[in-house]
């Protein structure tokens, strides 16, 4: 039985490798649209998800490295990446960030 | 009896612990995989958003019990990422898709109707 819990606790380090070597494949993936992108919203689009992967990253990171101090990091990249994405959508829309027109 | 029921007790948060990371870099890489594949914008969205949602919430179920089990802290912190998430990844979805529509991009209909610009022409 010790055996077992030995074995998987082993599974867990495999798995977060696997899942970060699948995570840097999707970032591949997304680097490819966002500087092939037809139109610049595909491209906001392609960093949006971008922030979302840089995300689990981190949380992989704390993981691996068998901290708690890296929650802060993933709290905070997920709301600059908010952030960024509202500012950029903003801006493709009208053209200036803060308005006062409510249509 | 009871060092075996802890035992089975780590044995079983470990297995949890697999299979939401499993889960959760599978629906990530699939979501990259759909902005790569679909056609234009909007249906790229709908594989941006919702699957890098799931995909995203899970990774961090993952590691919130892997940091209670192995550490015994309970960050409440990771449980607030999965809360912001799920409430502004959907916004930014919308703000986006209108931003898109704003600036005159077509979406792929095959020959249906475009309802959105329909509705904006009608309250115009």
């Amino acid at each position: 039985m010790i055996a077992i819990e030995k074995l998987t606790a082993h599974l867990i380090s495999i798995c977060v490798t696997i899942s970060i070597v699948g995570i840097a494949i999707s970032l591949i993936l997304l680097l490819y649209r966002i500087m092939k992108g037809p139109t610049n919203p595909d491209r906001a689009v392609g960093l949006d998800v971008v922030g979302v992967n840089l995300m689990g990253i981190a949380a992989l990171a704390a993981i691996m490295l068998a901290t708690d101090k890296l929650n802060d990091v993933v709290l905070l990249i997920g709301i600059l990446s908010f952030l960024g994405t509202v500012g950029i959508s903003k801006y493709l829309e009208k053209g200036v960030i803060i308005d006062r027109d409510l249509d | 009896m009871l060092s075996l029921i802890a035992t089975w007790i780590n044995i079983i948060t470990n297995v949890a612990i697999i299979i939401l990371l499993l889960t959760g870099t599978f629906f990530i890489l699939s979501a990259s995989i759909g902005i790569l594949r679909f056609p234009d914008v909007y249906t790229r969205l709908h594989a941006a958003t919702k699957a890098s949602t799931l995909g995203i919430a899970s990774l961090l179920c993952g590691a919130f019990i892997y940091l209670y089990a192995a550490h015994h802290v309970v960050s409440g912190k990771l449980i607030l990422a999965i809360l912001f998430i799920f409430i502004t990844n959907p916004v930014s979805g919308h703000m986006l898709s209108r931003a898109a529509h704003a600036r005159g991009i077509k979406p792929v209909t095959h020959n249906r109707p475009d309802a959105y610009e329909e509705a904006i022409n009608k309250y115009k």
